[in-house]
């Protein structure tokens, strides 16, 4: 990807960074209404969690199913800092995200050392055994875990300090956007590093990355330490948002969650996640007003995504841009019948939703 | 000693249940080198068509009916969904089927609701088996055991002596000489896999009823049958018998025992201070513990010994 980068490819990732800035800026002039605030900032905290996940996926070959565990206990970490901080200055609030992160981290060291003993299958399999063991701990623990339903914090911490007091939505949208944007850098940072180059090599081929004398388990631990890191800010950060936290949080559900929609974004492209995230949100927070069925449409847009477009949303996109696609009438044909046939599926499924309720 | 027993008897039913779908899982995993993450809604599929067709058609039909319907979606699965997506790679097979979990779960509620489905055990199984001083041992715990070891029996005999459990074995290890003497290796893995969705539909059949028949069942058995391929060692049938027996008893055992460290301490004369910040942590009883144990020896295993009981391969 970045093998090939010219001095005009580094201008044009300038002003990607401050488009994306601008952007980050405006959202909210765009979509005033407090519940499309709330969703952006829903946005932005998965961004990062999407982005922290890809990480270990898309950069480093492993596949995670105990995500939710790092972002879930850095939010509990978070929600009782809040609950300790109260009375304090609000401007503490910046901070939490950043204890939430070292958090993660140290869940991160823990856990990721147990996690990245092995690799591929087996990896897998740990990290999924992690998981149900700290989501069944969790309720094991009433006292500081707030059991089945959860902890709550209030976010406004104290007097407002330069009229700040993260009280409104958009406030808190904007600590969001912030600390989203510091992540985004950092990850990209991250991957033209040393170690992002040589987690690449240890996911295409760990035995040449070890004889050129970079130990995979090494470079597997090291980033799933610094994943573990960001997911515990975007953990942290959804903590702020929803101001409650429960077990569900640490749940294999909410790893699914992140897998899913990172993955539906692309793995393959850097801004993949992001994508994936807005269209994740959407479709759990938006499409869930509309169908029960969401979860289906959402698991079946997955399957179809790794049959037939592997390198998701983002992929798909690329192709499009690079290779310029002639609108033939065969391809605008091919397009009609899957928007048909889509069409069919969802009638279909509503249908039958519909007989569901009428039982 | 009559708990010890009846409690023993109660682990090896379960263990054995937990075998018939982790040697399906553990024989695709050898044969395809992936871990089927689907491998628990076939289970669950297996107890459901168990229940629509035993309300039209009763118990006996639907034990031979329901594993060859769920076998045969089997198929259509690997025929048409996992044969694409091989040449992505093990992350894709995996990521496949994890997607198809997904998806099972939701089209079941869909067709049959949220809550519980009264899937009862048949009127002749009904009732004990035996009474051993007072307590009694079901007879459809027997009937699992023997069905399970019934089938294993046959399966390792099929595997062993027939003509296409050798040629299962050849392609295990040699596909490409098995294709060059003109066995289509690819119909070969169809096969097993169909065969080993079929063993989890089967242990749905007689999980469903001797459990609870909703749609959390595959995700609570997911995770433990997961844990039995990894402890036993991946692709290792031995070690995934020996792991499901252990699970399968260490979890019957626990879920039965209500002491506690705390209670422990206390009968050697040791009192904790219940303000002490480790109190919380003493007061759990094993029977508590017993949801998380598979875990805890999972991780167990992977600390002291990587490749797993039985493992072959790092």
């Amino acid at each position: 990807m970045g093998g090939r980068m010219t001095m005009n490819m580094a201008v044009d990732r300038k002003w990607i960074w401050v488009a994306f800035a601008l952007i980050l800026l405006v959202a909210p002039w765009m979509f005033p209404q407090s519940a499309a605030l709330s969703i952006l900032s829903q946005c932005g905290s998965m961004m990062i969690l999407a982005l922290s996940f890809n990480m270990l996926l898309g950069q480093t070959g492993m596949l995670s199913f105990g995500h939710a565990v790092y972002s879930g206990l850095a939010a509990f970490v978070a929600v009782h800092v809040m609950n300790r901080l109260a009375g304090g200055s609000p401007a503490a609030l910046l901070l939490v995200p950043l204890i939430g992160g070292c958090a993660g981290m140290s869940c991160g060291v823990v856990f990721g050392f147990i996690t990245t003993r092995k690799s591929g299958t087996a990896l897998s399999m740990i990290s999924l055994a992690l998981v149900e063991l700290a989501a069944a701990a969790a309720l094991m623990f009433p006292g500081w875990f707030g059991g089945e339903s959860g902890v709550g914090a209030d976010r406004v911490l104290g007097a407002p300090f330069l009229g700040v007091d993260f009280a409104s939505q958009l406030q808190v949208y904007y600590l969001i956007a912030f600390w989203l944007f510091v992540c985004t850098a950092a990850m990209y940072g991250l991957t033209l590093t040393p170690l992002g180059r040589i987690a690449n090599a240890v996911r295409d081929n760990p035995e040449r990355a070890a004889f050129i004398g970079h130990d995979p388990r090494r470079v597997r631990y090291m980033m799933f330490i610094l994943s573990a890191f960001f997911a515990g800010v975007g953990g942290a950060l959804s903590a702020i948002n929803f101001e409650i936290v429960s077990a569900e949080n640490l749940s294999l559900l909410r790893s699914a969650q992140i897998l899913l929609f990172t993955f539906i974004g692309g793995i393959g492209v850097f801004f993949g996640p992001m994508i994936g995230a807005v269209v994740g949100v959407l479709f759990s927070a938006l499409l869930s007003t509309y169908t029960r069925g969401w979860q289906l449409y959402l698991g079946l847009l997955f399957v179809i995504v790794v049959l037939f477009a592997p390198g998701g949303i983002a992929g798909v996109w690329m192709t499009a841009v690079t290779a310029r696609r002639r609108l033939t009438a065969a391809f605008l044909l091919r397009v009609a019948g899957v928007l048909l046939l889509t069409g069919g599926a969802v009638l279909l499924i509503e249908a039958l939703y519909q007989r569901a309720a009428g039982i | 000693m009559e708990f010890t027993f009846i409690t023993l008897l109660n682990g090896l039913s379960y263990g054995l249940l937990l075998f018939l779908l982790s040697s399906g899982l553990t024989l695709i995993f050898s044969m395809l080198g992936v871990l089927n993450f689907a491998h628990a809604s076939f289970y669950m599929l297996g107890a459901y068509f168990a229940y629509a067709i035993s309300v039209k058609l009763g118990f006996w039909p639907a034990l031979l009916l329901a594993p060859l319907l769920v076998g045969m979606l089997g198929a259509l699965v690997e025929r048409f969904g996992l044969r694409h997506v091989r040449r992505h790679g093990q992350v894709a097979e995996l990521l496949f089927t994890f997607g198809l979990s997904y998806v099972v779960v939701e089209l079941v509620q869909l067709a049959w609701g949220r809550s519980a489905l009264p899937y009862a055990i048949p009127a002749q199984l009904d009732g004990p088996l035996f009474t051993f001083y007072a307590t009694a041992f079901p007879i459809y715990r027997g009937f699992m055991m023997l069905l399970a070891l019934l089938v294993l029996l046959a399966g390792a005999w099929l595997l062993k002596r027939s003509r296409i459990g050798l040629l299962i074995q050849a392609a295990l290890t040699h596909p490409q000489m098995v294709e060059a003497l003109g066995h289509n290796v690819p119909r070969i893995f169809t096969l097993v896999f169909a065969a080993g969705c079929g063993l989890a539909g089967l242990a749905g059949v007689v999980g469903g009823n001797a459990f609870v028949t909703e749609p959390g069942m595959a995700a609570g058995v997911g995770s433990i049958i997961f844990v039995v391929v990894v402890v036993g060692g991946l692709g290792s049938l031995r070690g995934a018998f020996i792991a499901s027996l252990l699970i399968g008893i260490l979890q019957t055992f626990a879920v039965a025992l209500d002491v506690s460290a705390a209670s422990g301490l206390a009968y050697w004369g040791v009192k904790v201070n219940p303000d002490a910040t480790i109190y919380p942590l003493l007061q759990l009883t094993l029977a508590q513990l017993a949801p998380v144990l598979p875990y805890l020896l999972l991780v167990l295993v992977m600390l002291l010994r990587p490749r797993g009981l039985f493992g072959v391969r790092d």
